[in-house]
């Protein structure tokens, strides 16, 4: 493809542009909205980590395009493998900085249970980016340039998440007698009435009977540096990053970059060259890719340096030293992961306004006993969310690409139900592609893997399925639109 | 705000996906693109930054041209001529 000419408007230089100044006027506000924190009490340093990283997460998400629905959409959709790229590289330079944090001892890391849910959480989750536009964090930036779209996407996913966790009645039929007999058997206060609410029968009669593990406990080497290095790392992370990346290439890549390159008879030397040119064919996308991945490693050490520092194992324990012990959990804990996740926090949004309007949701597990329900101002990882939103707001401000954009009725249907569609999978496989993906596989738990394979299948259904639409669509509108 | 898809002159097309986000900008482009004759020209006008990226990549792997961009406001106009 040749570009023949460029024209990006240049006559104003950048700071005198408006949207340079309101660029500036987003990162002014967060730096005194900090300080204020600070001049409050300095332990909501803790807190603010959580603010600069998602500022940094929603820059190089903007600056790289980089969505994560389409990863996999795109490749189905429009047979384009950048996103997917850009993932793989993100994913190989977080494992790298996850085994550095890891060896350190700062790791905050926790495996996530591997059963069958994964597999079907994230088939409905990958089925809902399709329609939405966008994962979770992609929500989040592209709501940073005034997508407001993104922002239906972004409550659809909190009430819904909110609404699943928490809900009973006919919903406990959806689950079998085997897991309510098991649930009913766990020895758990009985203000979490957890044999009501099928999410608590899913959590304790199912969740809590299946074992997350890294691959270095599963082949014996946990706690040693081979483990880390060797197993955690190589076999879960870079190996299969390899695969992919090979698997893509001569998918989606080879043939026209040897009809590009008029290479008939390609020597492995061609090939790698094609592999090169294929991982650097987004300069943006790769870059975002690079810096995604080292940050979400840092911000894992700079939390687990910040709890040894505080003396904490978690957020809830540093709030009620500093006297906010409203929605907390029984634990006396709240959300608290320590790394880039995403669909929890806004789980805690919804479940938060829903408290307030006088719907009980601290009877569950989900908020109850693990996350807590606290004020959104006091919410560390729901401020790594807004962050994204502002550090994108930045990003696309300054690129003179922020424009508000107002849903039609179509976009605002595929956005609601999409985003309910997401909060329910990521619900039911206990996370995202940040959280079930992106955290695991770069800190040796294979579980992750298997919530790519199951999004990919639900993305491929949900391309087939948003193909037919348009297709039908456009026949009935033919007249209009002509295609 | 609707999409529309109109013949502007000889092997001259618009397509016009303002308000859209993805999918919709890349999918309506390969229709578009598919729906086109060898060497017409189409011009593309989208509004979600993302889409660019794929419809991009999406050129370059078929061989069509980006024969000229206008990125400024939030708003892209970009002509393709079609391989």
């Amino acid at each position: 493809m040749n570009v023949a000419s460029t024209s990006i408007a240049t006559e104003t230089p950048w700071l005198l542009r408006k949207s340079s100044v309101q660029a500036m006027g987003v990162f002014l506000f967060v730096v005194l909205g900090s300080l204020w924190a600070l001049a409050q009490d300095t332990r909501f340093a803790y807190l603010l980590v959580y603010v600069w990283f998602g500022l940094a997460y929603g820059a190089l998400l903007q600056y790289g395009r980089f969505c994560m629905a389409s990863a996999v959409r795109d490749l189905f959709a429009v047979k384009v493998p950048r996103m997917a790229v850009g993932v793989m590289i993100a994913v190989a330079l977080y494992a790298v900085v996850a085994a550095i944090v890891s060896l350190a001892g700062f790791s905050t890391f926790h495996p996530n249970a591997m059963g069958w849910h994964i597999v079907i959480g994230a088939a409905i989750f990958g089925f809902g980016i399709v329609f939405t536009g966008g994962c979770a964090s992609g929500s989040l930036y592209k709501a940073g340039e005034g997508n407001m779209n993104s922002m239906l996407v972004i409550l659809a996913i909190s009430f819904s998440q909110a609404v699943v966790v928490s809900a009973s009645g006919w919903w406990d039929a959806l689950v079998p007698q085997s897991w309510l007999d098991a649930a009913a058997a766990q020895d758990m206060p009985a203000e979490l009435t957890i044999t009501q609410g099928w999410f608590d029968i899913f959590t304790a009669g199912y969740i809590w009977g299946l074992k997350g593990t890294t691959m270095a406990e599963i082949l014996g080497m946990a706690e040693t540096a081979r483990g880390i290095i060797l197993a955690n790392t190589l076999l879960t992370a870079i190996l299969p990053v390899m695969i992919i990346l090979v698997v893509l290439y001569v998918i989606y890549y080879r043939k026209g970059y040897l009809r590009r390159s008029g290479k008939a008879n390609p020597s492995l030397r061609d090939e790698l060259a094609g592999m090169w040119a294929m991982c650097t064919s987004s300069k943006n996308t790769a870059l975002a890719g690079i810096g995604l991945g080292i940050l979400a490693g840092l911000h894992m050490y700079v939390t687990g340096a910040l709890r040894e520092h505080y003396g904490i194992f978690n957020f809830g324990e540093l709030l009620v030293a500093m006297g906010y012990t409203n929605g907390l959990s029984i634990q006396d804990t709240v959300f608290d992961p320590g790394y880039w996740y995403i669909t929890t926090q806004e789980a805690q949004w919804g479940g938060w306004v829903m408290q307030k309007l006088g719907i009980d949701s601290m009877d569950s597990i989900f908020f109850g006993l693990d996350n807590g329900l606290p004020n959104p101002l006091l919410n560390a990882p729901g401020f790594m969310s807004i962050g994204i939103i502002l550090g994108a707001a930045i990003m696309a401000l300054s690129r003179r690409e922020f424009k508000w954009k107002l849903p039609s009725w179509e976009t605002a249907f595929f956005a609601i139900v999409g985003g309910t569609l997401m909060g329910i999978g990521a619900r039911l496989a206990m996370g995202c592609n940040i959280g079930a993906f992106f955290a695991t596989v770069t800190n040796g738990d294979p579980s992750g893997w298997v919530f790519l394979v199951g999004m990919t299948i639900g993305a491929y259904i949900g391309v087939k399925v948003f193909t037919w639409w348009m297709d039908w669509s456009s026949a009935r509108k033919a007249s209009e639109c002509g295609l | 705000m609707a999409m529309s898809f109109n013949k502007t002159g000889d092997h001259e097309w618009e397509l016009n996906v303002c308000g859209y986000t993805c999918p919709h900008p890349q999918m309506y482009t390969k229709k578009a693109l598919q729906k086109i004759e060898s060497g017409d020209v189409l011009s593309l006008i989208f509004d979600n930054p993302s889409s660019g990226e794929s419809i991009q990549a999406m050129c370059e792997a078929e061989g069509s041209d980006l024969i000229d961009r206008q990125d400024a406001g939030g708003s892209f106009v970009w002509k393709i001529r079609k391989v």
